[in-house]
């Protein structure tokens, strides 16, 4: 059996990076994910921004994650070719008592030690932002936020990690330790053993459960946090910037923000839920997320006709202590290693977990660095994915170019967001292979228009079909049992 | 292919066949019709339920075989079919850039643009249906598409909202396919398709309806499980306690139509916000000269034989307004120059001048903050100009083109229209 020096569980944002950063060395790495794909689980529903580090609590492992986090974003973007935005944020107080609280978040951040903070007057707010709430009472602007799409920012570098030789494992669950007395030496999982020397566990929302497997932390719990969200036509309905509210306690509170596709979205609220597969919408979630956004642009109350899409991520909130013993905070990433187990846990991982992600996986290395584990640089690494062709940026003369040269991109499947069968097929022949409709949707775009896949569907169904050399009847929306059709017709 | 047409129509379906066919045969010398579908035909080829045509052949026809005869009469007239192609964007000059698997990415010009993309269906979003995103949740036409088209069934048992002619003829299609349709819910108190269709696809199949009732909640994760519906007060609100779940594993919306208006937005139609479709003249010419629309595009039809009905009247306006445009030698056109975006009018009569001054309007590229000239030349001499102290793209400039430019403009094939720095 082929023996793995690192296995990590989960294929989220956390676990790209981690796969992506450990394919530099001479290593035998796998990564094993339970759904269908990469970017199931809180990667795929969040609000995809990278915070600029004024939030959390000074101190603690998230504000230093966050902060270093956010500078390795413009390099990784660019290595990985994917959209990355420094579209700078403001926090938005809304009467002067929301006002007084911009300087204690501007302090915050200043010991964080982000730059580029400002602290922006009423009649600053409001010929920059015309259509914010007339009683604004000033903003804070924070220049290094960012936006990203959060589906590229874990397959891209899983991708990348795939082709630097990480060995991917999809619909495959951890199940359980394998021991040798005090020390892992495998994991079980629904597809069998994987010998290993050394596990990470970035399994999102499971990795309280993981770690009790290895009777590690039985005090630690992962509370799902639910936060909704709409998202609106961009050819209705669009600003251009990112506005946070002043935050609260447990929450960062209902923003109004822009996606590198130029969407306007609003969202989340944050409420504890007691199941963590439950990412559905609810009446009363939209409406606070709707009467949360309108305080902030009230014009949003005349714009709902233009939704064309809700859903609803998972925050795998920890309680976590703050490894410094100065610090009373419980809610902090908890990413450590037990050396004599062999275990690496990186968990907890709420917001900003996106923004932090790179800077967590440099954490890992040193973490496994220090106990022992041999660093080799590999000589070929490859740290630069290309960017494949997207049809519906180009110029004209570009698109011309590119049909003259593959037909296939002069076919639009998906006419909301003008995706082409030439980059559908990229995506289903791609070295981490999409292989559902919605695995071509996260790289693509497609079906996220205002007809939300009405018109696409039966087309990629043919086209998966076709390439994956499997009947109609057998394509999915996600994996598991989520096949479009039951059977064919005249067939009772 | 050729590179120029007289007219070329964007969609085939009934309002674009009819379109193509009127204005043919009111004289437009060559036409093409674009359909980004495999077949022309639109929407009818997937509606294989009859009721079509009663009013214009007497006859009760099935959808296809309706679009067939229009499609057989549009070969037979003449009218060239780029199909498979999809329509990008439409310039007010009338450029027309089209992508396609087999013919490449083409700018096509024309004289003159019909607009028949027909409509969307609204979708789950834009009716807050909470709940999870499973698959099994499709709108009535995309069920529709993969049963009469493609030959799969989608679904065993189906909830299915709305009580529109599409929704009850989708329920009966699928009972007589062998699957269960347990209910179709309607949020309004009364139906809103026909009472025709009511009797023949409903209550022979004794398929429930439910007046006043909605989708409360999709059940299921990864497959639909069951729907929940709820009963909805006067001011469509639910009641509390009038919940209940009903077992299936699809739901089908069928909750309204948009007409598809992206490219005529971008184009610069202006689009009548209460219909979503653009505002039209008697000829269904819209704001942009030269451009006109047909068909679903407009409004929502009732019926198929009134979008060819309408699709006529737009065929024979584009036809007139090419033959304007085209009475040889008496008109000048005028081409966007530096920094031009686009000008209305696109062409003037040659002697038009003998009638007063000409006033154009146009809107520029990219701002300039500062003076400059805006210039009418007829390529290497001055006609006139005027001075502006700034231009943006979302101010228009106009132009007036005085009476005493007869001579000039007289002698040119065209006018250009550029903006110039202030010194030069
Ligand atoms: C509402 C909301 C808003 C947010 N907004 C932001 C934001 O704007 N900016 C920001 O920086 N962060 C934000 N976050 C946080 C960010 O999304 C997360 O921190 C980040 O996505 C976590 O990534 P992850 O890889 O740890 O988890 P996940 O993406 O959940 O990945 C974990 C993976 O492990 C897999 N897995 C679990 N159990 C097993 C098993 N037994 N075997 C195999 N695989 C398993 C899962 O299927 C999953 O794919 C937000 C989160 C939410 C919910
Ligand atoms: C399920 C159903 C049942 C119906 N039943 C009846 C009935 O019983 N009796 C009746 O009279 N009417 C019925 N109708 C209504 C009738 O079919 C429509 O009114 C009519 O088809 C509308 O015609 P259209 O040409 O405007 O649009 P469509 O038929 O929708 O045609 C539009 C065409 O434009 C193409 N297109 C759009 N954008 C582009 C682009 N950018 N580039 C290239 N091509 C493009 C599309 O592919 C499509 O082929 C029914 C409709 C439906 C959906």
């Amino acid at each position: 059996m082929e023996k793995f020096d690192v296995i990590v569980i989960g294929a989220g944002v956390v676990g790209a990076m981690i796969a992506r950063t450990l394919s530099r060395y001479e290593l035998n790495v796998a990564v094993i994910e339970k759904e269908s794909d990469v970017c199931m689980g809180t990667t795929a529903a969040n609000t995809a921004i990278i915070h600029a580090g004024y939030d959390p609590l000074p101190g603690t492992l998230k504000a230093e994650l966050n902060v270093r986090g956010n500078k390795l974003w413009d390099q990784l973007a660019f290595e990985l070719g994917i959209p990355f935005k420094r579209t700078g944020d403001y926090v938005v107080a809304i009467d002067s008592n929301e006002f007084n609280k911009l300087e204690e978040l501007y302090n915050r951040g200043k010991l964080n030690g982000v730059i580029g903070l400002e602290i922006l007057g009423r009649d600053e707010v409001l010929s920059r932002l015309p259509y914010i709430n007339k009683d604004v009472g000033g903003a804070m602007f924070a220049s290094t936020g960012g936006i990203i799409d959060p589906f590229q920012a874990a397959l891209a570098p899983m991708e990348n990690a795939v082709v630097n030789g990480v060995k991917l494992f999809l619909e495959t669950s951890f199940e359980d330790f394998i021991f040798d007395g005090k020390r892992i030496v495998g994991i079980k999982t629904n597809k069998g053993d994987f010998l290993c020397s050394w596990v990470i566990n970035a399994a999102g929302l499971y990795a309280d459960t993981v770690m009790h497997k290895a009777n590690l932390h039985p005090e630690f719990k992962i509370t799902p946090r639910k936060g909704e969200y709409y998202i609106f036509d961009r050819n209705e309905f669009a600003i251009s910037e990112v506005l946070f509210p002043v935050p609260t306690e447990i929450s960062k509170g209902i923003m109004v923000t822009t996606t590198v596709h130029g969407n306007t979205i609003i969202g989340p609220n944050s409420h504890e839920v007691p199941d963590k597969e439950d990412t559905s919408n609810t009446v009363e979630g939209l409406d606070e997320v709707f009467k949360g956004a309108s305080k902030l642009v009230p014009q949003i109350a005349n714009s709902m006709k233009h939704v064309i899409a809700i859903f609803a991520g998972l925050r795998a909130t920890g309680n976590a202590r703050t490894p410094n013993p100065n610090i009373d905070y419980h809610h902090d990433f908890l990413i450590e290693v037990n050396k004599d187990i062999g275990l690496v846990n990186v968990a907890g991982i709420e917001s900003p977990g996106l923004a932090s992600s790179p800077a967590i996986a440099e954490r890992v290395i040193e973490l496994l660095k220090d106990s022992g584990l041999k660093l080799k640089e590999k000589k070929d690494f490859n740290p630069i994915r290309s960017p494949r062709p997207r049809f519906k940026d180009m110029s004209n003369e570009e698109r011309a170019k590119l049909v003259s040269k593959n037909p296939s991109y002069g076919r639009i499947i998906c006419r909301c967001e003008y995706v082409t069968e030439g980059e559908i097929l990229d995506e289903i022949h791609a070295p981490v292979p999409a292989r559902t409709y919605d695995a071509i949707k996260r790289r693509t775009w497609l079906g996220t228009g205002r007809c939300q896949g009405a018109f696409d569907t039966p087309r990629v169904v043919e086209i998966l079909s076709k390439e994956l050399g499997i009947s109609p009847l057998e394509v999915t929306k996600k994996g598991d049992d989520s096949y479009f059709l039951l059977r064919k017709t005249k067939e009772v | 292919m050729k590179e120029r047409y007289d007219v070329v129509v964007i969609g085939a379906g009934p309002g674009g066949l009819a379109a193509a066919i009127s204005a043919k045969k009111e004289g437009a010398e060559s036409v093409l019709i674009i359909d980004r579908d495999k077949e022309p035909g639109g929407i009818l080829n997937q509606c294989i339920h009859n009721g079509f045509g009663v009013e214009i052949f007497k006859e009760d026809l099935p959808g296809p075989a309706y679009a067939e005869r229009f499609i057989n009469e549009a070969e037979s007239v003449g009218v060239e079919f780029l199909l498979d192609s999809m329509v990008l964007d439409i310039t007010p000059s009338k450029k027309v850039y089209v992508t396609s698997k087999w013919f490449g990415f083409k700018e096509i010009e024309a004289t003159s643009i019909i607009l028949a993309m027909g409509a969307r269906e609204r979708t789950r979003a834009q009716i807050r249906i909470p709940g999870f995103r499973p698959v099994g949740v499709y709108t009535a036409g995309t069920a529709q598409r993969f049963v009469n088209i493609e030959g799969f069934m989608p679904g065993k048992r189906f909830v299915i909202l709305g009580s529109g002619d599409i929704g009850m003829i989708m329920a009966r299609r699928l009972t007589l396919e062998g699957a269960k349709v347990e209910r179709v819910l309607e949020i309004m108190p009364h139906l809103t398709g026909l009472t025709r269709n009511y009797v023949q696809c409903l209550q022979d199949f004794n398929i429930p309806l439910q007046l006043s009732h909605t989708v409360n909640r999709i059940l299921g994760k990864n497959r639909v499980e069951a729907i929940e519906s709820v009963q909805v007060d006067e001011h469509f609100n639910p009641i509390k306690g009038t919940e209940e779940i009903i077992p299936a594993d699809t739901l089908l919306l069928s909750v309204g139509l948009i007409p598809e208006n992206e490219l005529s937005k971008k184009v610069g139609v202006k689009i009548d916000p209460l219909i979503q479709g653009p505002f039209v003249d008697e000829e269904m010419q819209t704001s942009v000269p030269g451009i006109f629309a047909a068909g679903n595009v407009v409004h929502i039809f009732d019926l198929v034989d009134w979008v060819t009905d309408a699709g006529i009247t737009a065929g024979k306006g584009a036809a007139r307004y090419v033959k304007v445009v085209k009475e040889k030698g008496d008109f000048v056109k005028l081409v966007p120059g530096n920094n031009i975006h686009h000008i209305v009018p696109q062409y003037i009569k040659r002697d038009a001048l003998i009638n007063g001054p000409v006033k154009l309007m146009m809107r520029v590229v990219k701002p300039i903050e500062e003076k400059v000239w805006v210039e009418v030349s007829d390529g290497q001499n001055l006609i006139t100009r005027k001075l502006e102290r700034y231009v943006r793209p979302a101010e228009m400039v106009t132009l007036t083109i005085p009476q005493k430019a007869y001579d000039d403009v007289r002698k040119t094939k065209e006018l250009i229209v550029s903006v110039e720095r202030f010194g030069g």
